[in-house]
């Protein structure tokens, strides 16, 4: 059954390759539109009018936007392979922590790009607590899904952008020694072959690097 | 077979509202416990040490906090009247809704209206107008966010049909006109009637005081700055 897949994405954007990772899983067919942020195409807008950003997938004509929402979208319509556990509670569990990353962690990690050098002991210990609790939330488990990946840890594919914000800006926040488990789990997923695929990880660097480097010149 | 349910609440939360419209819509049996958010119980911290808040469910014993993750929760364990529709495709666009009612509706109402005064106030309410617009176009063709009857989405904007009352008296400002959103007030005036919704109200009063005294600080320690 020809089916038409096609997700609207940018390849910097942690929340358009959760989508890649989510649709590589199932062995799912896609077009994959790069979009220009700077200059978002007509079908974006058109697909997305309430908040005009990615990722959008678009199934047999449809859009469905928000990463959490368009990962249990493919969750439910393709059953293979599934990122959900099936039990009520544990799937509340694991809603819950992707909440916790997208609300918590990524503004935490998204202001110490933009903030001066006075203001990073602050943020630091912000994330780090909340890296805290990741890493008592990830215990003994091999992933956040348990003995497989799953929603959370694809949820949390923006620790490797936490990652390479911290060594752009030179700083210690997900360090071995403070957070061992995250540590071996990052080590993990960036092991995943299809992980691996979706995420560029010396591009990001050297994109980082180029914008938000020269602030620790400025410090 | 005996279930143990519990939620832990306070008797103002707007999110913890949506775990009782939810339970009682479901017609499920639970026991309320009030917090004092001054002074958390050592329960409310031991179920909900991430973000310490109401409101949580407790069943059997296993925590669950976030409404919205609540909501679906309680959608998936008890399977009569269906607050999220079936089609996966329909329940994204729930999923979506309510979202944006958090994310944004709430916020620039709540954080950008509400809390603030002059320029911010007024820039704050350009972007609220353009949110309420999506939502009153979402409307069309419909009673409810759910379509016949209420919904997933209609639980969680629901604390417009309340709030936005008290919101603009305390403020002293309109925030839903009737006539630039006629449907967006039909609806608030329609979920508020609903039996289930208009059993469950805080008080009004108590609800003014306490939100003009939220506002009255905010507003001072703004000017303090």
């Amino acid at each position: 059954m020809a089916e038409e897949v096609k997700l609207f994405g940018m390849w910097a954007s942690p929340f358009s390759r959760r989508i890649e990772v989510a649709l590589k899983m199932k062995g799912i067919q896609y077009e994959y539109i790069e979009e220009d942020l700077s200059n978002k195409s007509p079908s974006l807008l058109n697909y997305n009018p309430v908040h005009k950003k990615v990722p959008v997938l678009l199934h047999k004509g449809k859009p469905v936007a928000e990463s959490l929402v368009i990962l249990e979208y493919i969750d439910e319509t393709w059953k293979q392979n599934p990122i959900l556990p099936a039990d009520p509670y544990e799937k509340a569990m694991a809603r819950f922590w992707a909440k916790f990353l997208d609300e918590k962690l990524w503004p935490a990690a998204k202001k110490v790009v933009l903030s001066k050098g006075e203001e990073h002991k602050g943020l630091i210990e912000e994330i780090q607590e909340h890296l805290k609790t990741l890493e008592s939330e990830l215990k003994e488990k091999k992933f956040f899904g348990g003995e497989s990946l799953g929603f959370v840890d694809i949820a949390a594919n923006i620790i490797f952008w936490l990652l390479v914000v911290q060594e752009t800006l030179g700083l210690d926040i997900l360090t071995e020694d403070k957070f061992p488990g995250l540590h071996e789990w990052n080590h993990r997923l960036l092991d995943d072959a299809v992980f691996k695929e979706c995420v560029s990880m010396e591009r990001l660097l050297a994109s980082f690097k180029v914008r938000f480097g020269a602030l620790t010149a400025s410090k | 077979m005996a279930e143990e349910l519990k939620l832990f609440r306070t008797w103002s939360s707007v999110f913890a509202l949506r775990i009782v419209w939810a339970l009682k819509i479901k017609g499920v049996e639970y026991e309320t416990i009030f917090e004092d958010l001054s002074n958390k119980s050592p329960s409310l911290l031991q179920y909900n040490p991430v973000h310490k808040k109401v409101p949580v469910l407790v069943h059997n014993g296993k925590p669950i906090a976030e409404s919205l993750v609540i909501l679906e929760y309680i959608d998936e364990t008890w399977r009569e009247t269906p607050l999220l529709p079936e089609d996966p495709y329909e329940r994204a666009m729930a999923r979506f809704w309510a979202k944006f009612g958090d994310d944004k509706v709430l916020t620039s109402i709540f954080w950008g209206v509400f809390l603030k005064e002059g320029k911010e106030q007024e820039e704050a309410m350009v972007e609220a107008m353009e949110h309420l617009q999506f939502l009153e176009d979402e409307l069309k063709g419909k009673t409810f966010f759910g379509g016949e009857r209420i919904g997933f989405v209609d639980l969680a904007l629901g604390w417009l049909a309340n709030m936005i009352s008290i919101f603009e008296e305390v403020a002293g400002l309109k925030m839903v006109d009737e006539d630039k959103f006629p449907l967006l007030a039909a609806w608030m005036q329609e979920f508020a009637d609903s039996p289930i919704i208009k059993d469950n109200w805080p008080p009004r009063d108590k609800l003014i005081a306490k939100f003009q005294a939220l506002r009255d600080a905010k507003l001072a320690a703004a000017a303090s700055k």
